[in-house]
This record gives structure tokens, sequence and C-alpha cells, in this order.
């Protein structure tokens, strides 16, 4: 069977239906190939978000003081939800013994699932990969979390705990 | 079309088809490559970030550069069956 016949012999039928299949194949390979190579840009695209919100979010963070609860709000071994520094970023204050505060950013910082206080084993825990931290310091006590948790820095005026500032536990 | 354009086709597909597989390879990688970024900066650790770009934007020119070897070829091949021919392929 003869594929490929000069151009004055070719059926009568295909000047009707004038489609060439090897051109047509040209073409589909051609536009799917555009198309992957505008996915292409779209990860690129995507890479200088993640770049761009790396920059403009470095040196902004200002820690107002500002109130979170009264000491006789939380009993012993009781939790405190609040935010700060800013609305978005969730903490959790813990009322270690009669005088006792501790609070940390509630994100996890594997991957920023909320941990949450584990009273029975005294520690905090993240449930997505079980992370644990140290209620003492918000080091790193198990699982995949590669720093500490950052602690909210409290200080306590007659009744009123209040937040001050926020630091991180230099890892060894 | 004559009989002889074949392989000069048949050669620009094959040299497209490599270069449609090489581009969904390096589409692979920059997709890891993103998810990879994002997860390291979720985790605050920014400076993998810079990095992350640069080779992403190197994947993606590799990519368009193979893009316009597609091009290439595809228009060579086309030159080659019309100058055989006498007349356009398309028609």
């Amino acid at each position: 069977m003869k594929l490929f016949r000069p151009a004055g012999k070719q059926p009568l039928w295909k000047d009707e239906f004038s489609i060439n299949r090897a051109d047509e194949q040209y073409v589909s390979r051609r536009q799917f190939t555009k198309f992957l190579v505008l996915t292409s840009l779209g990860m690129f695209a995507g890479n200088v978000w993640i770049l761009a919100r790396s920059w403009f979010s470095k040196g902004t963070l200002v820690y107002p003081e500002k109130n979170i609860c009264r000491a006789t709000d939380v009993p012993v071994g009781g939790v405190w939800l609040f935010r700060y520094p800013t609305e978005k970023d969730a903490c959790i204050l813990i009322r270690t013994d009669e005088e006792s505060f501790v609070a940390y950013s509630q994100k996890c910082t594997h991957l920023s699932c909320a941990v949450y206080y584990a009273r029975e084993r005294n520690r905090l825990e993240c449930p997505c990969h079980e992370g644990y931290f140290s209620i003492k310091d918000g080091s790193v006590l198990q699982g995949p979390p590669p720093r500490p948790l950052p602690r909210v820095v409290l200080e306590r005026r007659e009744d009123q705990i209040v937040a001050v500032g926020m630091t991180v536990l230099q890892e060894t | 079309m004559e009989p002889h354009d074949q392989p000069t086709r048949r050669r620009g597909l094959t040299a497209i088809d490599g270069a449609l597989a090489l581009i969904t390879i390096l589409l692979v990688v920059q997709m890891w490559l993103l998810t990879a970024t994002l997860e390291s900066y979720l985790a605050g650790h920014h400076e993998v970030v810079l990095p992350g770009a640069i080779v992403s934007g190197v994947l993606f020119l590799i990519c368009a550069g193979l893009y316009l070897f597609i091009r290439r070829v595809d228009a060579e091949a086309r030159g080659s069956s019309r100058n055989e021919n006498g007349q356009k392929p398309e028609q």
C-alpha cells in the first residue's frame, strides 16, 4: 500500500479532506510542547513568588506590648489561646504552676500545623507528624520539626499577663 | 508528498519526540523543586528560596530553548518538503 503519493495523484476525496497526518502530528506536538513550556514558566513564577514573599517579609516584625489575660483566668495546667504579634500569629499560653506562665507560637516549625498542650505528658505536641516540643524552652523533643518553637516573652504586671516580645531558642 | 521526503520528516519527528521527553523530565524536576522550596520556606528555611528560584529559572530557560529547537526542526522539515514538492504540505 502506497502511503505517500505525489500531489497530482492523490485520491479525489483528499481534496475535500485536506488534512495531512504527518503535518498534524507536527502541529500537535508543537502545541503540546508550548503548553509544557508555559507550565514550566508557571513553576518558575511560583518560585519567584516565594522568593518575593521571603524578601518582603524580612525585617518587618515589630513586637508591641499586648495584654493577654489575667492570671486568674488560667488555672494551673490550663491553656489560653491568643494571637501575637499580629492577628495572624496564633500562640498558646500555659500556666505550668501557681506563679509560672510560658507562651509559644502555636505554629509547628515543621509544616505549620497547630500544636497543643498535652497535660499528661507535659509537652507541646503537633498532631500532624508527631513532633513534640519541650514546655520548658520550646526545644524539639522528637519528630520532624527542624527548629524550636518561637517563645513569647511574658511579663506579669500585678494580675495581668502581658506579651512584650518573641525569642527563638538558638540551635546548637 | 514524495517518498524520499519521508526520512526527513521521520527524523524531524524523532528529534521533536526526544525534546518533548526531555522537557517532560525537566518539568517534573521543576515541580519537585517548587514543592520542596515551598515546604522549606514554610518551615522557616529562607536560605533555600533564592537557589530554588535560580535553578527553576535555569530549568525554564532550558525548556524554552528546547521549544525553540523544536520550532526550528519543524520549520526545516516543512521547508525541505516544500522544496521537493514545490508546494506547501498543508495544501
